[in-house]
């Protein structure tokens, strides 16, 4: 590579500068051209209500507003997840001087009626009654449902109020004005120990301190001019979606946040590794490094300071290992992703070699916010070891199914109660399960327990990435067991003896369990196998995965024994 | 390998040629263009990055995105991830299977459509989904997958 003169370097911060300029007037232009407007209509198009009909529910509001004549002073948006998803597609209407209102269940043809019966006798009248026919009353869902007063939304704050292709607007929301902050305010000594003094912690389920980690790859020396820092977006836990939807609805965030970590520690590229199964994610995540690197957020002498920094995307291939950091680096070198042992950690030997690291998209995604409001605003929520909020996946048999985000330490009740709404079957209870194939069951007497990195890891469970599955009273402890095994056996990558054999013969055991022909001798061989397992497995998939089937056996062993064999039982006793 | 296929291979080895860690990418890119991961392209792929065939295959193995088959025309993607599973894919799955007379993974005789098993494709909240060609249908039941497939059935004059 040729150097450039000082000359050279000179011209490009000049432009550097001014592309700081511009970028903040985007902000600026954009509050002044939303301010125009009297109204807004926000449609969820995120992966679940797109699913559903979305963007035919976004075509019928566009369709509307032009039939309408309104499309001047009502701004239609198509947003990011709204939170509510097994009510969705939602759609949100907001009018000047009014408190926002929540459509439910929203189809293509009742969109022009919403245009003529809520939008248009009521803009720019803030004393005029809303009065909607019955079908449409109907549709309304009240936002004073504990589902969204319950939460405390800091990750997911703007994905269901703005438009994720715009950089405007996510700048008139404080976007990139943490990285600035950062660059032209503090140093990177200063940086590393905000993010450490606020307590962040890794939140793909390990739970390390971020600014630790951060601190390694700062001391760290450069290898061949380079270190990265990884976003890991290969959100394998079947049943979880936080990152897809944080990715789809708010790409830039994260971006910010590596970028900042670049500085703080010198790294000098960044790469997301994003699932292939989610179009969308993928789709933002291009856009968003396609505009910085228009806007100059991206490059060299970024914003005419001396730092530089560039992004690139991969993405995955269907490897649940992959989201294991080591294995992660193997796929993205263009092998296929088996784990390495550590040491050496990637701090000192990561990707190509150099030092690296890999945290998680919520993870990043709160680093502007940390930067933006200060270490002790993030740290005044949360438990004494788990600060700041978590994002969750709220699935299974639960009412009001969706992505939420709650301060750490509320409970399992609050969450499955209050949030969720209880079961959606309306039957008792049973368990919510967390951390997917590496977690375990929280059972219902310990509806108390409160979700933060300790308490979840003391009942064998684990926070793990947010996925979060409540079960009623009809589902089958050893079912799920079988069920996540099933799917860690698929996923194990053979490399390591413990993994590749014990996963196999743990299952063959399980199976001979769940049919009715195993005895109490099969039940401690388990117990044997998954202890072996979690100390001998070189990496975290190995480790964790009989984590489903020892939490469910220490938790409902009723549910084992009833399976044993007839007979068995008598000699047993 | 005709002249067609080669030069869509071409466009690919120009993009990625030279990139680090470019392997998985290019194979991405293969199967989007062909709808699956062709030998004889993947062959040549690999000895204008320079890759061998051996670590190609292991690759196309490893990863459960990649096919080395070409599917049938309409692609199922039947979700069992936990959410799913719990609110009944399984049930969804063995009605398919049934209705169209043969297991996952594989494709019907008539070439049209391909059953897989995925996991999680992100919208939980709409469980049990079942996807075809892009096409989702949320909140699925065993007795609804007849009428469905009969669907995409009519769009071939079955």
């Amino acid at each position: 590579m040729v150097e450039m003169t000082p000359e050279q370097i000179e011209k490009l911060k000049a432009v550097g500068r001014m592309q700081k300029d511009k970028l903040l007037q985007m902000g600026k232009d954009f509050e002044e051209n939303n301010a125009k407007y009297e109204a807004t209509i926000f449609t969820c198009n995120a992966t679940s209500c797109h699913s559903g009909g979305g963007q035919n529910v976004y075509e019928a509001f566009k369709a509307a507003l032009e039939t309408a004549g309104l499309t001047d002073k009502v701004r239609l948006v198509a947003t990011g997840c709204m939170g509510l998803c097994a009510a969705g597609p939602m759609t949100r209407i907001e009018i000047k001087g009014r408190k926002p209102f929540l459509y439910k269940e929203m189809t293509a043809d009742v969109a022009h009626l919403i245009v003529e019966q809520h939008v248009k006798p009521l803009l720019g009248k803030p004393e005029a009654e809303l009065k909607l026919a019955p079908h449409l009353q109907e549709k309304e869902l009240s936002m004073e449902l504990p589902f969204f007063t319950k939460q405390r939304r800091v990750v997911l704050k703007h994905l269901g109020s703005s438009d994720p292709e715009d950089l405007g607007e996510y700048v008139a929301n404080g976007g990139y004005q943490a990285l600035i902050k950062c660059l032209f305010e503090m140093t990177p000594q200063q940086v590393l120990d905000e993010i450490t003094k606020s307590g962040l912690r890794g939140r793909g389920g390990g739970g390390f301190p971020t600014g630790k980690k951060w601190e390694l790859l700062a001391k760290a020396p450069l290898v061949d001019g380079e270190k990265f820092i990884i976003c890991n977006g290969d959100e394998g836990d079947p049943g979880a979606y936080m990152d897809s939807c944080i990715l789809g609805g708010g790409a830039h965030a994260v971006l910010e946040g590596m970028m900042i970590a670049a500085y703080a520690t010198g790294a000098t590229s960044g790469w997301f590794y994003v699932r292939a199964e989610y179009p969308l994610a993928l789709e933002r995540v291009e856009l968003a490094i396609k505009q910085a690197k228009r806007a100059g957020i991206l490059g060299k002498n970024i914003f005419g300071t001396d730092f530089s920094f560039m992004a690139e995307l991969r993405y995955g291939a269907g490897a649940f290992v992959c989201g294991e950091e080591t294995a992660l680096m193997m796929s993205l070198e263009g092998n296929k992703g088996t784990p390495r042992p550590r040491p050496p950690y990637p701090t000192e030997k990561g990707l190509f070699q150099k030092p690296t690291i890999i945290n998680n998209v919520e993870t990043w995604a709160n680093v502007p916010q940390i930067i933006l409001n200060g270490a002790d605003w993030f740290s005044s929520v949360g438990t004494e070891t788990s600060k700041g909020t978590k994002v969750f996946a709220l699935t299974g048999k639960v009412k009001h199914s969706g992505l939420v985000e709650v301060p750490m330490g509320t409970t399992v009740k609050e969450m499955v109660e209050e949030v969720g709404g209880g079961t959606s079957t309306g039957k008792p209870f049973k368990a919510v399960q967390t951390g997917g194939p590496s977690g375990g069951v929280i059972p219902a007497k310990e509806l108390n327990l409160p979700l933060c990195y300790e308490e979840l890891k003391k009942i064998g469970s684990m926070m793990g990435s947010g996925g979060m599955i409540v079960m009623d009273e009809d589902d089958s402890m050893v079912e799920i067991a079988k069920f996540y095994l099933g799917f860690t056996v698929d996923e194990s990558c053979g490399k390591c003896a413990p993994c590749r054999l014990g996963g196999y013969q743990m299952l063959q055991l399980l199976t001979k369990v769940s049919k009715g022909e195993g005895t109490k001798a099969d039940l401690e061989k388990i117990k044997e196998i998954g202890s072996a397992m979690q100390k001998g497995s070189l990496c975290g998939l190995g480790q964790t995965s009989p984590n489903p089937v020892l939490s469910t056996m220490k938790y409902f062993p009723e549910e084992y024994e009833a399976l044993l064999k007839k007979d068995d039982e008598k000699k047993g006793c | 390998m005709n002249e067609e296929n080669k030069e869509k291979v071409d466009a690919i080895i120009r993009k990625w040629n030279g990139k680090r860690g470019a392997l998985i990418m290019a194979l991405h890119e293969l199967q989007g263009a062909f709808g699956y991961v062709p030998w004889d392209e993947a062959l040549y792929l690999g000895q204008s990055l320079g890759v061998p065939m051996a670590k190609i295959y292991e690759c196309l193995t490893f990863y459960n995105y990649f096919k080395v088959k070409a599917p049938g025309k309409y692609v199922i993607s039947i979700c069992d991830g936990t959410a799913c599973h719990i609110k009944g894919s399984t049930g969804v799955l063995e009605e398919l299977e049934k209705e169209l007379g043969v297991p996952a993974g594989t494709t019907t005789d008539d070439g049209l459509f391909y059953i897989q098993v995925v996991r999680c494709l992100g919208c939980c909240g709409l469980a049990p989904v079942m996807v075809i060609n892009g096409t989702t249908y949320g909140k699925m039941t065993p007795d609804k997958v007849k009428s469905v497939i009969n669907e995409w059935r009519a769009k071939e004059g079955k």
